[in-house]
């Protein structure tokens, strides 16, 4: 049975790397990622994980050796934050694109200028459309849980693709929390070895990434998108099969005392936990509020989402996003999530807020003003700013 | 007693730093601040003016450098303040661009862009902390690293043949190539002076040592004793064959220091300008002269 241990969360996202019996790590050093491959070197170094530690010079090579492991055959893990998975995108779009289910552990973190190490999720959002799978914790146990399913996700013969797991940089990373972590013959039964499907095989040779001219570019790229579609099903399947075996379940979108409430607080992370006691707070005196976690950002939970915001009691939706699309509408969870209820009939209205960049703290008072603004929408029947798309900073000093 | 303490009321270099950034983040008994030191005494006495002068930083404890120093400084990203250093000296050739950074910054991560502006002989000063380890991320392997060091990525040792910075440096095309210790202030100093009068791609590399992370770690003692142990060990000899200078095991017996290459060579511009007026002749607008 699983034991409920004190541990760190980095730690504990490394012991998941462990159990799932990974055979190639390769990261590279960057906060507030470190001490996750940092346990992981020391696994591997003590002969207690059976695996190849590469200790590359960039993120861009630790990629770039992750995506030549898995063309290998071998069951692939790194993690990285911020700074670390923009220098590696290039690769990043190479692993799904190729088809490696690389497994990535991504401490969120703000991206530069001005440098920040603290977290936000301008660092994640930069990758939205490299067509990986990606799943956000909102603790400790999550991240755990989700970084054992990812490699049931990724791998599965039907799916093929990467998976990143995102955690709040330093929020979750370097906090200490009550975590069950399984034994390891539990998961050994959960994840079974690896078997890839093609691989580089000398008797008999394959090209991995060759050129795509317009003649199969288009269709590639209608492939891949065909596959991380189709992932759906596999991620419910394994977000299931973990709740039968564990007693945890999983859902692509979570909600939090948003079967009667009218506003509701959409957002990813850390933050919704927090936004939980606002929620707790605010129907004390009343309030008919309520969260929603979009926990699964790629592939896009569309039905889960509708479900969940249309004909309903829901008639306002109050998007937090934790990074600025520059520009354009405020965040890209928004963009997204406005996008998704267009053409439904009845849905909740949609405002967006921006918080908590670069490590700034929300209070509970600024939650509970995020709560106030979708008020005051529903109660005016439009967005507080004078143009719909003005960024409406929570938080902001002036 | 009171005149004492009147008399370190101001820090000698202290118009070169920016006081409100104080008190800086590295550990007591680090090289870094040392070496910023004697920066500052460089850089007065190198007659450069302070508004010709450029300090460039990558990510790590010495990239916090640019942002002490009162000098216009540009704190850049992980591994690229000598790419970032190119484009400011190619766009303003009067200013002296200084890249003051770490090991794992500029020949870990940065590796590529080390080799090739050597290699062009870019006029560039390029002065190097090597404390053997990733200091602020808690200590993981650089390739700078000895054989047999513990570091948190090689729990049980290097075993990968390190970075002959001095060679990599010269043999790559560096016009001036020197290395000292944190302990030899004088003649840092004075390296630091002639590299920055210096015309082409130069090159410092100054041991430094890591007292939280890699002395620690390594068990072999504190701040002081490495600092003894570079007074002991340390062996200069100018013009040494850089092939013969490298640190490959973690104490060992003698450390070569000294000025080792100190060359005349055409820098980038130099050359650019010379073959575009052959190739274009009237044509062409000479730059940076």
């Amino acid at each position: 049975m699983a034991k409920r241990t004190g541990i760190e969360v980095s730690i504990a996202i490394a012991e998941a790397a462990r159990q799932a019996n990974v055979d190639v790590v390769s990261a590279y050093p960057i906060t507030p990622q470190t001490h996750i491959v940092e346990h992981l070197a020391q696994l591997v170094a003590d002969g207690d994980l059976d695996a190849e530690y590469i200790t590359v010079e960039s993120e861009h090579t630790a990629m770039s050796a992750c995506v030549g492991a898995s063309a290998a055959g071998a069951r692939v893990f790194t993690s990285t934050s911020s700074q670390g998975l923009a220098l590696m995108n290039e690769i990043v779009y190479l692993a799904s694109s190729l088809r490696t289910p690389v497994i990535m552990a991504l401490a969120n973190r703000a991206l530069s200028g001005p440098i920040s190490i603290w977290n936000d999720h301008s660092d994640v959002m930069n990758e939205r459309d490299t067509g990986w799978i990606c799943i956000f914790a909102n603790n400790g146990q999550e991240a755990y849980d989700l970084t054992l399913m990812a490699f049931r996700i990724g791998e599965d013969r039907r799916v093929m693709l990467p998976v990143m797991v995102n955690f709040d940089g330093f929020i979750l990373t370097h906090v200490i929390e009550p975590i069950h972590i399984f034994e390891d013959q539990e998961i050994a039964d959960f994840i079974p070895p690896y078997e890839p499907l093609c691989v580089l095989d000398t008797d008999n040779p394959i090209t991995v990434g060759p050129v795509g001219v317009p003649d199969v570019y288009t269709e590639a790229k209608k492939q891949q998108e065909m596959a991380i579609r189709e992932s759906r099903p596999v991620i419910e399947e394994v977000f299931e099969e973990f709740a039968r075996r564990y007693g945890r379940r999983y859902r692509p979108v979570e909600t939090y005392r948003a079967d009667d409430a009218e506003i509701v607080l959409l957002a990813q992370g850390s933050v919704i936990e927090a936004a939980e006691v606002a929620v707790d707070h605010l129907r004390d005196q009343g309030k008919k509020v309520g969260t929603v976690e979009l926990r699964l950002w790629r592939p896009f939970p569309f039905d889960d989402l509708r479900e969940v915001l249309c004909s309903t009691s829901i008639k306002q939706v109050v998007v937090l996003d934790r990074c600025i699309s520059f520009g354009g509408p405020p965040g890209p969870v928004l963009s997204e999530v406005r996008s998704a209820l267009y053409l439904e009939k009845d849905k909740p209205m949609v405002v967006g807020v921006v918080a908590g960049l670069g490590g700034r703290d929300i209070s509970l008072e600024e939650y509970v003003e995020m709560f106030e603004i979708g008020e005051e929408c529903l109660r005016t029947g439009k967005d507080p700013g004078e143009e719909p798309e003005l960024v409406k900073i929570v938080g902001l000093r002036e | 007693m009171s005149v004492v303490v009147d008399s370190i009321k101001e820090n000698p270099v202290e118009e070169f730093l920016r006081t409100d950034r104080l008190p800086h983040v590295w550990c007591t008994g680090c090289g870094i601040g040392t070496t910023v030191n004697c920066f500052a005494r460089a850089v007065k006495e190198c007659g450069i003016p302070l508004d010709e002068l450029a300090i460039v930083s990558g990510i790590g404890c010495t990239g916090r450098v640019a942002g002490y120093l009162k000098l216009d400084s540009f704190h850049t990203t992980h591994g690229r303040p000598i790419a970032f250093a190119t484009g400011l000296h190619l766009a303003n050739p009067k200013l002296k661009v200084v890249v003051y950074s770490g090991d794992g910054d500029l020949v870990g991560i940065g590796g590529n862009h080390f080799i090739h502006a050597a290699r062009r002989n870019l006029d560039i000063t390029v002065i190097l902390l090597n404390n053997f380890t990733y200091a602020m991320t808690g200590g993981q392997v650089t390739p700078t690293a000895p054989l047999d060091s513990i570091e948190t990525t090689t729990p049980y040792g290097v075993f990968e043949e390190n970075f002959n910075l001095p060679h990599l440096a010269a043999s790559c095309g560096a016009v001036y190539v020197a290395r000292w210790t944190a302990y030899h202030v004088m003649q840092v100093k004075k390296a630091m002076v002639e590299a920055l009068n210096k015309k082409g791609f130069s090159f410092i590399e100054i041991l430094s040592p890591c007292p939280t992370i890699y002395l620690r770690r390594n068990r072999l003692g504190s701040a002081i004793d490495e600092l003894k142990y570079y007074k002991e060990h340390s062996v200069i000899q100018h013009g040494a064959d850089t092939r013969e200078v490298g640190i490959t095991v973690r104490r060992p017996e003698k450390i070569i220091v000294g000025k080792f290459v100190d060359i005349e060579k055409p820098d980038y511009l130099t050359a650019m300008n010379k073959h575009l007026s052959e190739v274009l002749g009237d044509k062409y607008v000479r730059w940076g002269e």
